[in-house]
């Protein structure tokens, strides 16, 4: 499925729009990290929680359970919060 | 701090809360050439060159957003690469572990054990690589052990920009014998390769009120152990400046000694890399609300020659008034030159060096961001 990445991490993909694949949100991001060393490292921590300024959108619509399972023509959306100041 | 011959040339290494920069000195210290940023936009909070092989070059990064990780370079910074495995606490199945929020202190690990690091982090947690800084592991038990969990404190016992382990100290006599800091969490020895941590806090003091006896308490902002004698530390703690002669196990407040207005409260402590008897500290305003700038906007270094007994101003060429900065625990280092070179950055993203041993003092670079640590390095 395609997977829109956030400019911090386009480090690791070198691109905006990747594909990848998972059954879940957290096959996909293991998927990325298989693809993209560290990526998912940066995103989700050691005990599988979302880092907290972190988003995920699936269709649009903000996920926060990384067992949510997706289908290939699911739109994934990693988001850099839009904190900081 | 490196071991530079007489030829050496001093690379200072600048970890900001934006960036990393190198500042090349000449023979003389006298021009410095930049290099830099690295990183543009990453928070690096700790930077060390190995000694051991004066090329593998560890930085520990993050940003406001994204987790944390180690770079890597072998060709001081032309090129960068990142931990394959970068520090992270044990997973619990109930996913309410603790993450790595930043790694904080980087250590070579000792000379017999090429290519082994620390890395203490924020929250408190102790890592070891022993593959150059490639892949790293939780260390010792400490991280998981129900007793260091809770002389660890909560996030609301720890200091402003998260709590930390850090001030990772090996001893050159044997690689089994560690020293480690917490804010909080005190001074905790191991004799046994970190296979258990001992606490070593008497003689310590803590805030007003409470008991210096429970760990938890006690805030070691810098622990320094001297290059020629390993049984001399000294520490910069929240509660004054203290030295410690093992194998005594109570600390001594040096600090006594200090101006009266200025007081003993400070983030960085620095040791002479020939002399035990010699120490400089960076005292900052630790009354009321703790502004944490320079005492009445006067910012100085002051130096002891006698290991504590005395204590001197070294100012000239600082800014003698409405200067409201400080130094932060890893933003000020000595490199192994004689007489001896003294770095400092501040809070203000100044660089100031000295190349007599604090005598005069010498602003290198304005302007850079929040500087986080400045470590020195020795470039044949």
């Amino acid at each position: 499925m395609n997977v829109l990445i956030p400019t911090p991490l386009h480090s690791y993909t070198g691109k905006a729009q990747v594909e990848a694949n998972g059954a879940t949100l957290a096959e996909l991001m293991e998927d990325l990290d298989r693809r993209y060393p560290g990526i998912r490292f940066r995103v989700i921590d050691e005990q599988n929680r979302m880092r907290p300024h972190m988003r995920f959108f699936v269709n649009q619509e903000a996920v926060f359970d990384l067992s949510l399972p997706l289908t290939e023509h699911d739109e994934v959306v990693i988001v850099q919060a839009l904190s900081g100041g | 701090m490196a071991q530079p011959n007489e030829s050496s040339a001093v690379v200072v290494l600048v970890a900001t809360r934006k960036g990393a920069w190198f500042f090349h000195g000449d023979a003389g210290r006298r021009a410095w050439r930049v290099d830099g940023p690295h990183f543009l936009g990453h928070i690096i909070h700790h930077m060390v060159l190995d000694p051991r092989d004066g090329r593998t070059l560890l930085a520990a990064a993050t940003t406001g957003h994204m987790g944390p990780t180690v770079f890597r370079s072998t060709d001081l910074g032309r090129s960068w690469k990142e931990a394959a495995r970068p520090p992270a606490f044990a997973p619990r199945p109930d996913g309410e572990g603790r993450a790595v929020d930043h790694v904080f202190w980087l250590t070579p690990c000792h000379a017999n054990e090429p290519d082994a690091w620390y890395a203490g982090t924020s929250p408190q947690g102790l890592f070891r690589s022993d593959d150059g800084g490639v892949t790293w592991s939780p260390f010792s038990t400490i991280n998981d052990d129900p007793q260091y969990r809770e002389w660890m404190g909560t996030v609301q016992d720890g200091t402003p920009d998260g709590p930390k382990l850090h001030s990772v100290l090996v001893d050159p006599r044997d690689p089994a014998h560690l020293y480690f800091a917490m804010s909080g969490g005190g001074v905790h020895e191991s004799v046994n390769g970190g296979r258990t941590f001992t606490p070593l806090i008497d003689g310590m003091e803590v805030v007003g009120g409470f008991d210096p006896g429970v760990v938890t308490y006690h805030d070691p902002h810098c622990m320094r152990m001297s290059p020629v004698n390993p049984d001399r530390l000294y520490q910069q703690n929240h509660c004054g400046i203290y030295r410690l002669d093992r194998p005594g196990r109570e600390w001594q407040r040096i600090g006594r000694t200090m101006p009266e207005e200025v007081g003993d409260v400070g983030f960085p402590m620095v040791l002479h890399p020939r002399d035990p008897d010699t120490a400089w500290v960076f005292p900052m305003d630790g009354t009321d609300v703790w502004p944490r700038t320079s005492p009445d906007g006067r910012p100085a270094v002051y130096t002891t020659r006698d290991g504590g007994a005395r204590w001197q101003r070294l100012a000239d060429g600082l800014p003698e008034a409405q200067a409201w900065w400080t130094v932060k625990r890893q933003a000020m280092n000595a490199d192994a030159l004689d007489p001896v070179g003294l770095y400092f950055g501040t809070t203000s993203g100044e660089l100031w060096m000295s190349a007599d041993e604090g005598a005069h003092w010498t602003c290198i670079a304005r302007h850079l961001p929040e500087i986080y640590a400045v470590e020195t390095a020795a470039l044949e």
